[in-house]
């Protein structure tokens, strides 16, 4: 085995052991919401459409193409830059990435190197500030599907240039994260931001976000930093924290064994849970970049800059933050979660609603249906329960009708009848029917067995839907003590 | 006139005649496939004929023409350089690599020709990927000088030329990257002119270098290469280099006369080492004609000439590694498909489709862009790229234009330089500055040497084609030379 | 400076240039000869000289969002010297060495 390379000494001392810091720094692609891809006018294609029906001569590296930029990229790219505080320099330019690759149609991919769309920006992740080094653009990929089995070797391949030409914004960390958890939370907020500036889907699953931790690990104390390896194929936050975890692991055992940290792309196997070392594309690496001479190198326009600014939507964090002022963390995280909650729940409570009960509403009922009311009808929903003219069950049905018909609680309250009864007078009699129905759970409940009156309860919402719980309840307890 | 007279007039006269019905398109055509039948088998100018083209193209510019329509270049036949791309022709670069490729596309610049009425009658050999100053490096066979069939067309667009020259098109396309439409329209005794660099889309042009490639013209008049190129020319939004400037209109904007101007002679050039006497003379000559004419000869000075071709020798290959990295064996052309892995796929499919020059300038250019070495080489030449393109705005403080022999030597024999790389290479040292510079320069034939064309050089400022074409065209008007179609022997 | 042959072997590789037997001296040669040549660009001092990447001043140009027709699939695979249910058929890209 060859000697340690990070300082660590062999065999150490149990007590020692865990005695470990981790450093990670993410590389995330994200593919911007654009019509058409980064360098010609195909559609970015859908998922599973059929191989090579979206390229043309320029995304299929014909002879003789040359690419031109798409506005919609560049600008999704601004607005994640100014929405992570980066810097945007006043030139940027376009480089080509040198290395031969079937899913790479010219040869070399066109990226930016010495001068990237923007730098030094940061976010803030439960506490902890992680600095952004750089957001780029660049062109995607093709795609390669391998004909083979598990045993042999696979003998041929199969290339799909649907993808080949999609724009990418690579967003990179510096290695500012401590754990799996930090990494985890990083690329949700990643997520939540781009989405909420509308960058971007940063859909996992449907690969519009990628990430790519590079993880090493030091001794607690020590500043210096550990050979480091990165992660590729990790298509699920789940996934991004178990293949962390797993990685650290393996970077401390090699290390408490006395071994050395290989410096190597490793993928992350979803089937058998665990990372593997993965052949590097070029015997050597060497991308040869030299300014991309097709492209003119790009002055953006500062004022174009300054009204993407003025018109960046509030950021989730801040968001959360003024949310957390009315409302307890949990609930305002979760509706500070999406922009269409926070705006139904903004102008549910603007139209006097109360806060509280708005919440809940919107927590419990309205982000499980994914459907979303209008704030006028929300507001006379809470309303009306408030006053209690109609019960929890009724608020249900009220609310599904009309997020369905778009009609007013009013109008579906009266059409049902709905209404809530909590005159003793009339509840009395079906308390007493309730009671003579279910002998049994009474005479539990008179014998101690607190818990049979669920059963009555239940009875009576089945009799009377309308009546007010609370009422119902203190009728019951009244009449069997 | 007779149907061989029909290919010795220029575009200008052919218009006349078309417009008068005289003649038809249909007639134009017949009298160059005819004269091809009986002379490119010696001169080989042509890769590949387009028959289903020629005979829609002429029909339809026949039809335009009876009508009183007809665009600027209706009905006049047309060689196309195998490095454009036109849709479903067989488009190869030179090159084993791309034997059989039918693009999907055309390129621009062919495709606004066809729109004003431009007939294609074929495909027009060349240096592999226009690498080349002799036509030799084609991957097919080589194109014949039509003056002295043992003798080289120049290159890399030596078949356009040659066609030209030979009478076997009336106007032609070439590109030049470091003197490839300039050099061969010398050594060929026509006209050819590369535009300032984003005067013309590059869409459509399989890149060799793609900072210093442009598309250009070859005629048998300068008027008749500014109609091509003015058809040609404007910006395109597929080609994000192509300037932002209204298309010339150069027929009616470029005065005649060189009285009063001041043409700048640059020690540099004039002097240049391996300049053949016979070269010098017709120069001094074509120098005495524009005085007559009212011009001034200024000297100005070109400090950094001696480095212009060590700088383009680092620049073209580093872009031409990148560019060339996409013939791959896995999209279109030839392909060792069968190979046991990737690897031996891209090292077999292009060690048989690449030439020797090819593969030279691609090794060489990929050092140059290695890690260790870009700072040493590609930025260092970089660096002085701009030192030379100071040197030509100097200059041209002093000068409207610069004047000089187009190339050092009249046509080699074939096969002379074949085994010496930098020998071939120096043939391009008074062109190649144009094209670091990105200025617009015309080669116009000059009377001979030995028989042989010489070629005067004019060099205008950026976006000075209007100039170029003023001198071009008065030295044209003076000197008692007027561009021949050669009796192919 | 002159190029060894171990040098044209790596540069032959990172361009994925197969070599002819006896390449490598016959390019370690002739490369040798025209750095030769280039090498007199080290006799100029450009320490304060910028870059020119592109000699034309072109103005930065960004294209609308404007999705346009692509190739239909037998249009992509036209030139393919090798498909497979309109894939392009490559061989294995598992092993390299
Ligand atoms: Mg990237
Ligand atoms: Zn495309």
């Amino acid at each position: 085995m060859s000697p340690s390379t990070s300082g660590a000494p062999r065999h150490l001392p149990a007590e020692r052991e865990g005695a470990w810091e981790v450093v990670i720094g993410m590389e995330v692609h994200v593919q911007p919401k654009t019509r058409s891809k980064m360098f010609c006018g195909c559609a970015v294609a859908p998922l599973n459409a059929p191989p090579n029906t979206y390229t043309c001569e320029v995304c299929l590296g014909m002879p003789g193409v040359l690419p031109a930029i798409n506005i919609a990229a560049v600008e999704a790219c601004l607005k994640t830059a100014l929405a992570l505080s980066c810097e945007i320099p006043r030139h940027t330019k376009f480089d080509r990435k040198n290395y031969m690759y079937p899913d790479l149609p010219k040869g070399y991919q066109i990226s930016q190197y010495d001068l990237p769309m923007s730098v030094n920006g940061h976010i803030e992740v439960g506490g902890r500030t992680v600095r952004i080094r750089r957001v780029h653009l660049e062109e995607d990929t093709g795609k390669l599907v391998h004909a083979g089995d598990k045993l042999h070797r696979a003998w041929e391949s199969y290339v799909d240039l649907n993808r080949a030409g999609v724009p990418l914004m690579e967003i990179v960390s510096e290695p500012d994260l401590r754990s799996a958890d930090e990494a985890r939370d990083y690329a949700m907020e990643l997520r939540t931001v781009l989405r909420n500036i509308g960058a971007s889907e940063a859909d996992m699953e449907k690969g519009q976000m990628r990430v790519e931790p590079n993880i090493s690990v030091r001794k607690v104390g020590s500043s210096g930093l550990g050979v480091k390896t990165e992660l590729k194929n990790i298509n699920s936050f789940r996934a991004l924290h178990r293949a962390i975890s797993y990685e650290v692991a393996r970077h401390v055992e090699v290390l408490q064994s006395g071994g050395a940290v290989v410096q190597e792309t490793r993928g992350w196997s979803e089937d058998e849970q665990r990372t593997f070392s993965q052949r590097s594309k070029e015997f050597a690496e060497d991308y040869r970049y030299f300014p991309e001479p097709d492209l003119p190198p790009l002055e953006l326009d500062r004022a174009w800059i300054e009204e993407l600014r003025r018109n960046l939507p509030e950021l989730p964090a801040v968001t959360r933050a003024a949310l957390e002022k009315e409302l307890p963390a949990a609930v305002a995280a979760l509706i500070g979660e999406s922009r269409d909650l926070t705006e139904l729940y903004r102008q549910t409570i603007a139209r006097g609603a109360s806060s509280t009960a708005t919440a809940n509403w919107i927590v419990n009922e309205v982000a499980p249906s994914g459907k979303i009311p209008s704030p006028d009808n929300l507001a006379e929903l809470v309303r009306f329960l408030e006053d209690g003219a109609i019960t929890r069950d009724q608020g249900r049905e009220v609310l599904a009708e009309s997020v369905e018909t778009g009609r007013t609680p009013a109008e579906i309250v009266a059409e049902h009848g709905f209404r809530q009864t909590s005159d003793p007078s009339e509840l009395l009699v079906i308390a007493e029917a309730v009671i003579d129905a279910n002998p049994k759970a009474a005479s539990d409940y008179r014998a101690g067995k607190t818990q049979a009156i669920y059963v009555l309860v239940k009875d009576f919402r089945a009799r009377a839907p309308q009546a007010n719980p609370k009422v119902a309840n203190e009728l019951l307890t009244k009449l069997l003590s | 006139m007779t149907s061989d007279d029909l290919t010795r007039i220029t575009v200008k006269e052919a218009l006349r005649l078309l417009r008068l019905g005289t003649i038809s398109s249909a007639d134009l055509v017949t009298a160059h496939v005819e004269r091809i039948e009986r002379l490119d088998s010696k001169v080989k100018a042509y890769l590949r004929f387009t028959p289903e083209l020629w005979e829609k193209q002429a029909a339809e510019a026949d039809r335009k023409l009876r009508a009183g329509a007809g665009g600027p270049l209706a009905g006049i036949p047309m060689a196309v350089k195998d490095v454009l791309c036109v849709q479903g022709v067989e488009t190869t670069a030179g090159s084993q690599i791309l034997k059989g490729y039918r693009p999907p596309y055309t390129a621009t610049a062919v495709q606004r020709l066809f729109e004003a009425g431009a007939v294609m009658i074929g495909v027009t050999n060349c240096d592999e990927f226009a690498m080349g100053s002799s036509t030799e490096n084609s991957s097919y066979f080589p194109t014949r000088n039509p003056w002295d069939l043992a003798r080289v067309p120049g290159g890399s667009s030596g078949g356009s030329a040659a066609a030209v020259a030979a009478g076997e098109a009336m106007i032609a396309l070439g590109t030049d990257t470091g003197g490839s439409i300039r050099q061969p329209a010398a050594l060929c005794g026509v006209v050819g002119m590369k535009p300032t660099y984003g005067r013309v889309s590059r869409y459509g042009l399989i890149a060799f270098a793609s900072s210093l490639d442009q598309i250009g013209p070859f005629a048998r008049s300068v008027d008749d290469a500014a109609v091509v190129l003015s058809v040609m020319s404007g910006l395109d939004a597929l080609d994000s280099t192509s300037a932002d400037r209204a298309p010339m209109e150069v027929l009616n904007s470029f005065d005649r006369g060189v009285k009063g101007m001041r043409l700048g002679l640059p020690r540099e050039y004039y002097e240049v080492e391996g300049v053949e006497p016979g070269v010098k003379a017709a120069i001094d000559a074509a120098l005495v004609v524009l005085q007559k004419e009212g011009a001034e000869i200024v000297d100005v000075s070109l400090p950094h000439s001696d480095y212009g071709l060590a700088a383009y020798y680092i620049i073209a290959p580093a872009e031409c590694s990148s560019n060339l990295a996409r013939f791959d064996g896995v999209k279109y052309g030839l392909s060792e498909v069968d190979a046991r892995n990737i690897t031996d796929l891209y090292m077999h499919t292009r060690r048989k489709g690449f030439g020797a020059e090819v593969r030279r300038r691609v090794m060489l250019g990929t050092y140059a862009l290695s890690s260790g070495y870009y700072d040493a080489y590609y930025l260092k030449a970089q660096k002085v790229r701009t030192l030379i393109k100071r040197d030509f705005d100097e200059a041209f403080q002093k000068c409207d234009a610069i004047v000089s022999a187009t190339s050092p030597t009249v046509a080699f024999p074939l096969g002379a330089k074949t085994q010496d790389p930098l020998a071939m290479y120096l043939n391009d040292v008074l062109t190649l500055g144009g094209n670091l510079a990105g200025l617009p320069g015309i080669s116009v034939p000059c009377g001979t040497s030995d028989g042989l064309p010489v070629g005067l050089q004019v060099l205008g400022p950026q976006w000075g084609e209007n100039v170029v074409l003023r001198v071009a065209r008065a030295y044209e008007e003076a000197s008692e030379i007027k561009p021949e179609v050669a009796d192919v022997a | 400076m002159p190029l060894s042959k171990d040098e044209v072997r790596h540069v032959a590789l990172l361009a994925r240039l197969g070599l002819e037997p006896g390449e490598e001296e016959l390019y370690a040669e002739q490369l040798s000869g025209i750095l030769g040549h280039i090498d007199r660009l080290q006799k100029l001092n450009t320490d304060d000289i910028a870059p020119t990447a592109q000699v034309v001043e072109v103005a930065s140009r960004l294209r609308d969002d404007e999705p346009r027709a692509s190739l239909s699939q037998a249009e992509a695979l036209a030139n393919a010297p090798a498909q497979h249910d309109g894939f392009f058929r490559v061989p294995s890209i598992q092993e390299e060495a």
